[in-house]
């Protein structure tokens, strides 16, 4: 009776999703891209006088330092920006690198079997059997801390996601029609895995991309939190929670505002990615 | 039986893949761990001999199975940092994690189950609408997230909870084995019991929210699948309240995936300890995994890593086992 208006519902749900989503991701992206013009305070300065000064809506605050200071006084709105650039950058580097990485692996696995694909898909099973969070502890540890490291530990870590459902999409191409009609009228397989098979694995691609943009927000978050991200005085949303934990008791807001930074990004990025795959794969959709 | 052997062979590949995997990563490490360990002062025939100690003047081959050998035969090495029998260490600590994670699993069960009954009794209504923004949010943000949120409001704010460790340390007892929560069951030891389930709770509920997500949403799907089925009308037409339908008769047969789904979640609730255990100071393998790495304490990391993948492997082997007994639909080909 009401499935029409509730189709209708969902459509206009799923739109609304993708432009709060890319709304804030858009927001944090020109802050991040523009952080030296937009950051009111030079994100390493200290003011020891000043430390722990609260934010905006906190007796006690001073009208310099919009949302207050960490213990060093240095201005938490300029390093929660600054801080933003680290996780974009991350995000959009690693998580694009992965999905190279594993889509090209899940392509020549699926299409053409064999023993390419049992050993692709051993090493994915291999690798599903380590504990992601130590395995990319382990890994940043083992190639020294700083921005790259990351970066790799996370393509090293997340292909996989990537890979097995790249792997499974190409295995339903394979059989379809049109690539029956592919190889009569005498296309090369290489031409038939990027020209024709890769453009219909693309769709779900993009919302997998998405979603690991999220996922590597929230690994470098963690890295950062250990302390094995970038050095600890460059100022990244994690490092910020892991210092405010320790003066958690004197100014909670210090962990508070930068953890509402990745949850607000995380919830994004999730938005974004669900709302694109009710988008482009409509049979996914219920 | 056929099929249960080929399994069981299969992780052999997998786990050697692992160690191999692991150790060499761990050769390669920049940072020499003798140079962790050795005091101000050492002399170079000093650092010689804490190499050959080690075995770590070998060739890599020969340090992998030299290591491989005493794996198999229960010796995991002594651990750099703690100078302690590594296995010793690890079961240990087991315990506390396992706790964690079997009682993250309960709320999840229980949690999750109850949003997705809410969502199904009352479709397109506010309850369901609550429950699927609850479920948007447990899948959005990740557990270590979710043990800060907790630390902040339950912890500072509003401190009503323990946010670090285990037991209160002024509470003195002397236990037989590590499972504390089981041992002062048995032992009648209350106070005790209320102070353990007062520290894991948050930690197992910030554990536990992601996977709630995953129950809910498979729970309610199957749930609307066995709604739909011929019994259910049966059921209408005996006149039996929506209520009783939907737990007595539906949830009976929607809830074989979510215990299968479950069981394959499990290992990330696992991997989950890791961080959830560091945040809350929580003695368990996860919190001692970040030392080890943090120290670079290669025998332990090692231990520690082989014993998240046994883990691993015997938990997909239980649910695919499991899966093929509640199912026989199932081919055992």
């Amino acid at each position: 009776m009401n499935s029409k208006a509730s189709s209708r519902l969902t459509r206009r749900r799923v739109h609304l999703r993708i432009w709060l989503g890319g709304g804030v991701i858009g927001l944090v992206a020109i802050a991040a891209i523009f952080a030296p013009v937009i950051a009111p305070h030079n994100p390493l300065e200290q003011d020891l006088i000043s430390g722990l000064l609260p934010p905006f809506w906190v007796d006690g605050y001073n009208d310099v330092f919009f949302l207050g200071t960490d213990s060093l006084g240095r201005d938490l709105l300029s390093r929660l920006i600054y801080g933003a650039r680290v996780a974009l950058i991350v995000a959009v580097i690693a998580a694009s690198l992965a999905a190279i990485l594993g889509t090209i692996l899940g392509l020549l696995a699926g299409y053409y079997g064999g023993i390419l694909d049992t050993v692709i898909s051993r090493m994915v099973d291999i690798w599903m059997a380590f504990p992601p969070v130590l395995l990319s502890i382990v890994l940043v540890a083992v190639l020294g801390t700083g921005l790259h490291s990351v970066i790799i530990a996370i393509v090293i870590i997340d292909w996989t996601r990537f890979c097995r459902v790249v792997r499974a999409e190409t295995l339903v191409q394979k059989e379809q029609e049109y690539i029956a009609a592919a190889v009569t009228i005498g296309l090369g397989r290489w031409k038939i895995l990027f020209r024709e098979i890769f453009p219909n694995v693309f769709p779900l691609l993009i919302t997998l991309l998405t979603l690991e943009m999220g996922i590597a927000v929230i690994v470098e978050a963690i890295l950062s939190f250990v302390g094995l991200s970038v050095s600890s005085d460059q100022a990244t949303w994690g490092g910020l929670i892991q210092e405010g934990r320790l003066y958690v008791y004197q100014a909670w807001w210090v962990m508070a505002l930068p953890m509402a930074c990745i949850i607000a990004v995380v919830l994004a990025f999730n938005a974004l990615g669900d709302g694109l795959r009710s988008l482009l794969d409509p049979v996914l959709d219920r | 039986m056929n099929y249960l052997l080929r399994r069981l062979l299969l992780i052999v590949p997998t786990l050697f893949g692992v160690s191999v995997i692991v150790f060499v990563l761990l050769r390669v490490v920049p940072g020499d761990p003798i140079a962790m360990m050795i005091p101000p002062g050492a002399t170079e025939s000093d650092i010689d001999h804490l190499r050959q100690l080690y075995g770590l003047d070998l060739p890599l081959f020969d340090q992998y199975l030299s290591w491989f050998a005493e794996v198999l035969r229960g010796d995991f090495g002594t651990s750099i940092s703690l100078r302690q029998d590594v296995l010793l260490l690890i079961l240990s600590r087991l315990p506390a994690t396992l706790e964690l994670a079997l009682a993250a699993m309960l709320v999840a069960s229980l949690l999750g189950g109850a949003l997705a009954l809410v969502g199904i009794y009352w479709p397109y209504r506010w309850p369901e609408a609550v429950a699927d923004g609850l479920t948007g949010l447990n899948q959005a943000i990740p557990d270590f997230l979710w043990g800060l949120i907790f630390i902040l409001l339950l912890g500072v704010l509003w401190p009503i909870m323990p946010i670090s460790g285990r037991v209160d340390p002024r509470l003195s007892f002397d236990f037989l084995t590590q499972f504390f929560l089981v041992e002062s069951i048995v032992r009648g030891e209350f106070a005790l019991f209320a102070d353990l389930v007062s520290h894991l709770l948050l930690p197992a509920i910030a554990l536990a929210l992601p996977l709630t997500a995953v129950i809910t949403r498979t729970l309610k799907s199957s749930l609307r699948e066995a709604l739909s089925e011929d019994y259910i009308l049966l059921a209408q037409v005996h006149g039996y309240s929506r209520w009783r339908i939907l737990i007595r008769e539906a949830l009976r047969n929607a809830v074989i995936p979510t215990v299968v789904l479950s069981g394959v979640q499990f290992n990330f609730l696992l991997g989950g300890t890791v961080l959830v255990e560091r945040i809350f100071s929580y003695p368990g393998i996860g919190n001692m995994a970040i030392g080890a790495v943090i120290d670079r304490d290669l025998p332990l990391i090692q231990g520690l890593i082989l014993t998240f993948a046994i883990i691993f492997v015997t938990v997909n082997l239980l649910v695919d086992m499991s899966y093929r007994m509640l199912n026989p639909r199932v081919s055992h080909e």
